[in-house]
């Protein structure tokens, strides 16, 4: 019997196996260089394999997996109100929108009616969350391009609204407020009017924020062009989100495929999209969808206010098992898509549960939109990308 | 035909000084640059505090004046690294390389007039020499090699490209820098900095030659890698740039040495354009002793803090540009304009020392213009032609790209492939119904 040895690698693996980096690394006289795992650009442990030439990028890869957690196994040993917990952890920061997908898909398995107050609220929330998420990469996009002042800026304003978020749910970035059913409790006397008034001053805000850098002539100048994304690699890779309306694709899962209110604010809800695709496009994309969100969470506000009052959430059984079958829940998070393929065999908990998270698929595209680019572009697109670490590796 | 006369070049009041007197000059200029890069961190932190809306350092001392101590300190008492793969002696010498030619420009700074040093006359200023400008330029070049060196001694690519582009970044940006200075030079008719002070005597070159001036500002930014040109150092892109494998003191002397060489440029743009020590207009209009004694020191130490200011504001306001950015602007921008500037200062002094009668003048201007007027019709022209050029070319490849997608050498998957034809798709493809005509109905039924 004759044994030989074989190493064998997939995918990002395979370029770093010992014989690998001999034939085709060694061949070259290109530099390689690593961003990440630990980059201050990289939001976390996303890692990029940059080959270069000089300064420009021959070829790119990102790496992904550094912080794969497991969620979706784990997801299997969960009942569904301990599934919430872990659900809202990937993307951590749009903790709501991704317990939203979670219980949304149980309730459907259950055929659940949610009590309107829950989904006025429900929605009034979300949108509070994804401004949340969209003034966070306002702040950081331009701190990558060197600009320190208004990750402050948008600071300020993520403080106001995650007062009214703390004072709701008790938790500032995992708010654990989604529960089967509804919310976990009614809303706090008097809070509507304290998340009337932050809305106005973070609208007031958002004016700063975009005075000082949207028309700024270097942050134009290193974003207007760059990293271009066409309508067909949109389309190829599963980009969602503001970076795919940037590049002209008009698609919003909370016009196109109604789920909690947004079927009934449809004259407020603006699909915000730009056509150029480039890095400027993106950036002006997410500003103008912090006014869209505001101008919904103030519609929602109208309407809870008018609301009866009511429950705002169901009677639970002790042990909650959703029917034999399989959903998929897709929500339009802050990020993009975010769905949950949720198998049940009758049991408390999930036979499987599938999470497709929206910065996965938006990340995959930089392999084909980064070379050519300069080093310093390398900053512009990647920070434009809006990507969230967590959601990548789940 | 008389000679205009320039300002006269008058050094014989230096290196006269006694040794007690050059020991506490010396003393002095190091003295007020670690005290000036102290207050200039402090400052900086306060004011971009108050510009982020948040207080900066205010725990260490009143109002936090003594931050820069404490950090001073810290890194003083922080662990040395020395990576594995570094050039050592090389690694170990780069930061004093960088921190030495830094002070050094200060000894021509010239911060006042003759005073009296214990009973002793002599010039606020270490000395001067018929090139003093030049020692500057020359100490800022010398600079260079501990970035460069740093970068090339850590053995890392972030502190190789980040010494590679400060290098490239300072050359380049000297060159327009020493341009600027020409202007001054043909105007004061000296390089001595304590006589291009003198000749600033009743206007600044800041208002006479203010292209000069401003392309100064620019390149002193560029010069001293501060935002938004401090691409050697980067954050986003190359960590620390060429500091990134520093620790400890070595890092603090690069940190020192950027500071330094801030105030440098400072006390530069004083000396050259503000009107050195003298005091501004009003007050020494109505207050005739202000340019005596001690009190220049005041006036210089005052322009000195807003041009430092200038540079704090510019670092709360602006992103950083990109590196051929950069280099675009400083080659094809700040050069060509400094050189048509010194063409017309030039000019103006020849015919000014020729005397020139009003029609000369006229005709020169007139021609300049004209000259101004066909040079812009040509650049207009060729850039149309060179936009219509793109335009067809750029058509060219849509339209070979479209006959065959794969002529471009870019592999093109498939559109139409099952797994792309997916709901998505399908939602973007199918008809949109209005919104607003669905939403009446909704809340009609």
């Amino acid at each position: 019997m004759d044994i030989s040895e074989r190493t064998v690698g997939v995918g990002a693996g395979a370029a770093q196996t010992g014989d690998a980096v001999s034939a085709k690394d060694m061949a070259t006289e290109d530099m390689v260089l690593n961003i990440g795992p630990q980059h201050p650009s990289t939001h976390g442990v996303l890692r990029l394999r940059l080959r270069l030439d000089g300064e420009q990028i021959v070829s790119a890869e990102p790496i992904v997996g550094y912080m794969h957690r497991g969620a979706e196994k784990l997801f299997e040993v969960r009942d569904y109100r301990q599934i919430v917990v872990l659900a809202n952890r990937h993307d951590w920061l749009s903790a709501f929108a991704n317990e939203l997908g979670v219980v949304l898909a149980v309730e459907r398995m259950l055929g659940m009616e949610v009590p309107e107050r829950a989904t006025w609220a429900r929605t009034l929330l979300a949108e509070l969350n994804r401004v949340l998420n969209h003034l966070m990469f306002l702040g950081s996009y331009p701190l990558e391009m060197g600009a320190i002042t208004p990750i402050f800026y948008a600071f300020t304003e993520r403080e106001y609204l995650q007062a009214v978020m703390e004072e709701v749910s008790g938790g500032r970035m995992h708010y654990m407020f989604n529960r089967v059913g509804g919310l976990k409790e009614e809303l706090p006397a008097g809070w509507t009017g304290r998340a009337r008034a932050t809305v106005a001053e973070v609208r007031h805000g958002m004016v700063r924020v975009e005075e000082i850098i949207h028309g700024n002539e270097i942050f134009r100048a290193r974003t207007r062009g760059v990293g271009v994304l066409t309508r067909e690699q949109i389309l190829q890779y599963g980009v969602s989100g503001p970076i795919a309306r940037a590049s002209g694709v008009d698609f919003d899962l909370r016009r196109d495929e109604p789920y909690l209110a947004y079927g009934e604010l449809g004259d407020v809800l603006r699909v915000v999209t730009r056509t150029e695709g480039d890095c400027h496009a993106r950036f002006s994309c997410l500003l103008d969808q912090v006014a869209v969100s505001l101008n919904l969470a103030d519609a929602c506000l109208d309407r809870l206010e008018a609301l009866p009052p009511g429950p705002i959430n169901q009677r639970l059984p002790k042990v909650l098992k959703a029917p034999e079958g399989h959903v998929y829940q897709w929500t339009e998070n802050p990020l993009g898509l975010n769905g949950y393929f949720l198998v049940s065999r009758g049991e408390k908990t999930p036979w499987r549960m599938k999470l497709r998270s929206a910065s996965f698929n938006n990340v995959q595209v930089l392999k084909e939109l980064l070379p050519g680019n300069l080093v310093a572009d390398m900053i512009a697109i990647l920070g434009s990308m809006f990507f969230v670490v967590g959601d990548i590796d789940k | 035909m008389s000679t205009h006369v320039l300002a006269a070049e008058d050094l014989s009041g230096f290196g006269t000084d006694p040794w007690w007197l050059i020991v506490i000059k010396v003393l002095f200029i190091f003295v007020f640059l670690v005290l000036s890069v102290l207050l200039t961190m402090w400052a900086e932190r306060r004011i971009l505090g108050r510009m982020q809306l948040r207080l900066g350092p205010n725990r260490h001392g009143p109002f936090g004046l003594l931050q820069g101590l404490a950090d001073g300190l810290k890194l003083g008492v922080k662990e040395d690294l020395v990576p594995k793969n570094v050039d050592k002696w090389v690694y170990i010498l780069a930061p004093a390389a960088a921190s030495a030619p830094a002070f050094i420009s200060f000894a021509i700074m010239p911060f006042g007039p003759q005073v009296s040093i214990f009973g002793h006359q002599t010039h606020l200023q270490l000395t001067d020499l018929p090139v003093a400008v030049l020692l500057v330029l020359a100490m800022a070049s010398m600079g260079v090699y501990g970035f460069v060196l740093a970068g090339w001694a850590s053995g890392s690519p972030f502190a190789l490209l980040g010494g590679l582009r400060s290098s490239a970044q300072v050359i380049s940006y000297e060159i327009a820098m020493a341009l600027t200075f020409v202007a001054v030079f043909l105007y004061a008719g000296t390089l001595s900095t304590s006589g291009i002070v003198d000749a600033q005597e009743r206007l600044w070159f800041a208002v006479v030659l203010i292209p000069s001036f401003l392309i100064y500002m620019v390149t002193m930014v560029g010069e001293t890698n501060r935002i938004p040109f401090d691409l050697p150092e980067g954050e986003g892109e190359l960590v620390g740039g060429y500091h990134t494998e520093y620790s400890s003191m070595k890092f603090a002397m690069f940190f020192l040495a950027e500071y330094v060489n801030m105030s440098t440029v400072c006390g530069l743009s004083v000396t050259l354009f503000l009107g050195g020590w003298r005091a501004p207009a009003p007050i020494s209009t109505i207050w005739p002793d202000a340019n005596t004694g001690w009190w220049p020191m005041l006036w210089f130490i005052a322009k000195f803090a807003m041009v430092m200011f200038i540079f704090i504001w510019l670092r709360a306001a602006m992103p950083r540009v990109r590196y051929d950015q950069l280099m675009k602007l400083g080659w094809k921008v700040l050069i060509p304009v400094s050189i048509v500037w010194i063409i017309v200062v030039a000019t103006m002094r020849a015919l000014r020392n020729a005397e020139a009668t009003t029609t000369t003048w006229l005709v020169v201007v007139g021609a300049g213009l004209a000259a101004a007027l066909v040079a812009l019709y040509l650049w207009d022209r060729a850039a149309e032609k060179r936009r219509e050029a793109k335009e067809t070319a750029k058509e060219q490849e849509f339209a070979t790209l479209k006959a065959k997608p794969t002529a471009g050498g870019f592999p093109v998957p498939p559109l139409r492939a099952a797994h792309y034809g997916s709901a998505v798709r399908d939602a973007l493809e199918a008809p949109r119904p209005e919104r607003g005509t669905s939403a009446k109905e909704v809340t009609g039924a």
